[in-house]
């Protein structure tokens, strides 16, 4: 009983109540339902607040570790690991925040099967947090597999039109990175003897030439989650077809998967190859932050254009990590948790407007701000936090990158200072695609006449929105409780790669 | 039956007891003329024999004259050829009564059937390993068949027996050519007289030949021909048997017969064993992806399922790790028929008289009308697809380990990338389900409901708890070296 009750099983696997409880439930309970699910959520983040208050920052190390035998096999013994640090604390804290206000974003939008939407929706809570705590390779694998399936029919079931292509794609695509990812888990288990992570970073001694192999291997299934130019096609079709609280997750945390997986995974594993390898990675980061804001920029639906910016935010992040230096490290773990907020509030303004007039056109709308006040300017902080604006988060994200990436340009690393320079060409492009958007929507003479009677937010809808807003301007204004939990794991890290 | 003594019969108790209660229980049929009696008694027999068959675990012996070994490897596949029986005849008894044509043969014949597979993984010498085949085969010919007055099954039968009998006759001249090289054809003597043989090509001929016939068997690539048409003919019950039961016979005697007579030739199968796996993977895959029928896909799919157990198979002949082979294959073989049983049952619940109901589209709509069939088929396409967690995942994440071991980098490539084509037609059947709308026609149907009740809640514990199936299958494994 100890043993489940420790804090990481429980934020990992409470959701669990909410899906067994769900199960008894008959399909025309639709209020029970949601508040079943709400009601699990917000406890979940409870228990992660509770693990936070647990949580020694000053410490580099793994911390409230559940470690056992899972079972063995031939040599290996294969763990159930979960422990925490600081790399991953923010993100645990990133999602369990984020499912409530996904599940609180349904209320009315998800009328159909709503049992079976709360149900998906914990079971990929549940693989989600455990991702971003699992440290046994396979244990990871599992739960990182894991998220396609619910993922899969919060998209397939609840998507648009072209939800059954979309679905499939993202299923498909992401198999086809992680096996890859596989074989290179199988490969260090034969190699090593063993799964558990901090043991195979303490003994390291992998040749570099492997190194390389295994840490591409290992990168094909987090390029592809992140989405990495040239692998993100995958992510405009299943963002535009996944509903808006699917889009706020995939955005939001599973796209953090991918950026973590690098940090977790490829930097400390092979430090040999991510120092060799940096610029490529650095080069794939930038050209997607200037071809996701260049794409952004054409596009003449909402949703796809965030989708896009998407591309071009998660390309500053990978820039920070492969900086591989502690300012860059610590801005891109800054920015995942940024991306997560700002995107993930934008897709739910999407979403409230969608409810109402089932497009998403920019056509569509034009001068909103006379009809709908509260809303434009709740978009217009957003808008605002996501391009950057200083005393919002992203720019403290953006900069912090931005100035890891110029230190590493001025070292062997990254070897040119151009990556920093092209990248902040990229916040310019930011702010062109960011206001485009606002001006065609909130500014100008309300034109189309199916607008004039458009209600502005309820109170469940700002209630959805305040918290995120919170945070957008803390982290912008005071961001240095969030550098200090991360600091010591990152400097670990780095000192790891010994530069 | 001189020299042979009471113990030959006590320690081959559980097949001895089997193969005896079906010999009574076709004089129960006979007199008796009740389908449903002789169903309960096949039953009551079957478990009879599994207990008997726990009761010999960790007990190593053999009997008849070195003809049949027991050991740890033998029970294992025991219980699961017999844990498969009882299945089988579970989806079976309903079935074909609202088929109309119940009758009490067809236990009969399952349980001689399974007989049948039991020697095959207890053959110790290469005359046994032809005569467990025929046991294992004959009942399965007459089986496929049993549809009364309908062309696709009798096509089946006799399309099956036709590639039987061809496939028995390769086995039988390889065992010839073994013999003739070294006089021997009780493996632990074959394996003596190697060295010595003065034709050593023979050897490496009559391997070959017995590979090609018990591939046959097991459906690999290209000796697979036959295997769409007659899963799609046979009952669907006595499909679900085949693909199981036949597959788990045959690799247990590959492994048996490989491991102990042949790592001399190992060296030089190993291009070949790799060919047959990727020819079995990419041709199975490629052909399910084609496919509309579910019988058919999952013909297919079963054929690229032999060619993931091959691919452990293929490492059979290095020292120190031929026993993770061995154990990954049992955990595979295990996973593949718990998954099987509960998508088969699944099949026979919407399955339709003159075999309507098969289609894809008739499982539209299912994922919202019957919501715990269709998670449990969801449980197990996930799990033939390799996605944790499941069984399926278990019993390929072991695999690839081994061949990944054996240095065959190439090959699990190869494997990696058809599980990301399987998941494609395997997330198809899940697409119908839930993401189409419709009015399937199900029957419920205790049975029924339980097989697919109880394989969908194994599917995900077993794989909680591999560890206890790991450590029995690896338990096996000592007993073979």
């Amino acid at each position: 009983m100890d043993f489940i009750l420790q804090p990481l099983n429980l934020v990992t696997f409470f959701p669990l109540v909410g899906v067994l409880i769900l199960l008894f439930l008959k399909k025309e309970q639709k209020n029970a339902a949601r508040w079943i699910a709400m009601v699990v959520s917000l406890a979940t983040f409870g228990i992660s607040l509770w693990v936070l208050a647990q949580f020694n920052a000053a410490d580099p190390n793994l911390q409230m570790e559940v470690k056992a035998i899972w079972f063995s096999f031939g040599e290996w013994d294969i763990m159930y690991a979960l422990g925490i640090d600081g790399m991953s604390i923010l993100l645990v804290l990133l999602t369990t925040f984020l499912t409530p206000i996904s599940i609180l974003s349904t209320w009315t939008a998800v009328e159909d099967r709503v049992r079976d939407f709360m149900l998906f929706f914990l079971l990929l809570e549940i693989g989600m947090v455990g991702v971003f705590l699992a440290q046994d390779l396979f244990l990871f694998y599992v739960f990182w597999e894991f998220t396609l399936v619910p993922m899969y029919f919060l998209i397939g079931i609840w998507g648009g039109d072209q939800r059954m292509y979309a679905a499939i794609k993202f299923f498909l695509y992401t198999m086809a990175g992680s096996i890859l990812m596989l074989l290179a888990i199988l490969w260090l288990g034969n190699t090593q003897g063993t799964f558990y992570v901090p043991d195979l970073v303490a003994m390291g001694g992998i040749p570099d030439s492997i190194q390389t192999w295994l840490f591409f291997a290992f990168a094909a299934a987090f390029a592809i989650k992140v989405p990495m130019w040239p692998l993100h096609s995958w992510l405009p079709d299943a963002h535009v077809q996944a509903p808006t609280a699917g889009s706020v997750i995939l955005a939001g945390v599973l796209l953090k998967m991918g950026t973590y997986g690098f940090l977790r995974f490829n930097i400390p594993l092979f430090p040999q190859a991510a120092k060799e390898w940096a610029w490529l990675m650095a080069l794939l980061a930038v050209i997607g932050i200037l071809y996701g804001a260049l794409v952004s920029y054409w596009q003449k639906d909402v949703k796809k254009l965030v989708a896009y910016s998407s591309v071009s935010h998660l390309g500053f992040v990978m820039l920070g990590l492969f900086a591989l230096n502690s300012t860059g490290i610590q801005g891109g773990i800054l920015q995942m948790v940024n991306h997560g907020i700002s995107t993930g509030a934008l897709f739910l303004i999407i979403g409230m407007i969608y409810e109402r007039r089932h497009t998403r056109e920019f056509d569509e709308f034009g001068g909103l701000w006379k009809v709908m006040p509260v809303y434009a300017v709740l978009t217009l902080i957003v808008a605002l936090s996501s391009m950057g604006l200083p005393g919002l988060n992203g720019f403290v994200g953006e900069f912090t990158i931005l100035l890891g990436a110029w230190g590493a340009g001025q070292t062997p690393v990254l070897g040119s200072v151009l990556y920093a320079g092209f990248a902040a060409a990229g916040v310019i492009l930011a702010a062109v695609y960011i206001l485009y958007m606002f001006g065609k929507m909130f500014l100008g003479p309300l034109t189309n006449p199916k607008n004039e009677t458009l209600k502005d937010l309820n109170l469940r809808e700002i209630v959805t929105l305040v918290p995120l807003l919170v945070l957008i301007f803390w982290i912008g204004l005071y961001p240095k409780p969030f550098f200090d939990l991360m600091a010591p794991a990152v400097e670990n890290l780095v000192a790891i790669l010994g530069l | 039956m001189s020299g042979y003594s009471l113990t030959d019969l006590v320690n081959t108790l559980p097949i001895t007891f089997l193969l005896l209660w079906a010999l009574v229980l076709v004089l129960v049929e006979a007199f008796a003329k009740r389908s449903s009696l002789t169903m309960v008694l096949a039953a009551v027999g079957l478990m009879a024999a599994i207990v008997l068959s726990v009761m010999q675990f960790g007990v190593e012996s053999s009997a008849f004259k070195g003809m049949l070994t027991i050991d740890g490897y033998a029970i294992f596949i025991y219980v699961l050829v017999l844990g498969s029986g009882l299945l089988s005849i579970l989806l079976s008894y309903d079935y074909n009564r609202r088929m109309g044509w119940a009758r009490g043969e067809y236990y009969i014949l399952m349980l001689f059937s399974i007989a049948g597979a039991m020697l095959m993984a207890s053959a110790a010498n290469l005359i046994v390993v032809f005569l467990a085949l025929e046991l294992l085969s004959i009942p399965l010919y007459i089986l496929a068949a049993f549809v009364p007055n309908n062309a696709a099954s009798e096509e089946a039968g006799l399309k099956y027996f036709l590639l039987g009998a061809f496939a028995g006759g390769f086995v039988l001249y390889g065992i010839a050519l073994i013999y003739g090289a070294t006089g021997a054809t009780d493996l632990t003597e074959v394996v003596a007289a190697i060295p010595t043989t003065q034709s050593p090509v023979f050897i490496l001929a009559g391997a070959a030949l017995l590979l090609i016939g018990l591939g046959f068997k097991v459906a690999v690539v290209p000796f697979h021909m036959w295997t769409p048409d007659v899963y799609e003919g046979a009952p669907t019950p006595v499909t679900a048997y085949m693909a199981v039961v036949a597959k788990a016979g045959g690799f247990a005697a590959l492994l048996r017969v490989f491991i102990s007579a042949f790592p001399s030739v190992a060296a030089d199968l190993v291009p070949v064993l790799s060919a047959l796996v990727i020819l079995t993977l990419v041709v199975g895959n490629l052909a399910a992806l084609a496919q509309k029928n579910i019988k058919r896909m999952f013909a297919y799919s079963s054929i690229s399922h032999a060619g993931f157990i091959m691919m452990a198979f293929v490492t059979y002949g290095q020292p120190g790790l031929y026993a993770d082979a061995v154990t990954s294959v049992l955990f595979y073989l295990l996973a593949f028929a718990v998954t099987s049983f509960g998508s088969w049952a699944v099949v026979i619940a919407l399955e339709q008289a003159e075999g309507k109901g098969l289609n894809f589209e008739d499982y539209a709509g299912l994922g919202r009308k019957y919501p715990v069939l269709s998670a449990a088929m969801l449980v197990f396409l996930l799990s033939f697809a390799g996605v944790p967690p499941t069984l399926g995942f278990g019993g390929k994440f072991f695999l690839f380990r081994t061949v990944l071991e054996g240095g065959y980098t190439g090959l699990a490539i190869v494997g990696v990338l058809a599980s990301l084509v399987s998941a494609y037609y395997y997330l198809r059947v899940v697409i119908f389900m839930y993401f189409h709308d419709g009015e399937p026609q199900v029957r419920s149907e205790p049975a029924l409901n339980l097989v697919t009740a109880l394989t969908a809640v194994g599917t995900i514990f077993l794989f909680l708890f591999s560890g206890q199936l790991l450590a029995w299958a690896s338990q096996a494994v000592l007993a073979l070296l």
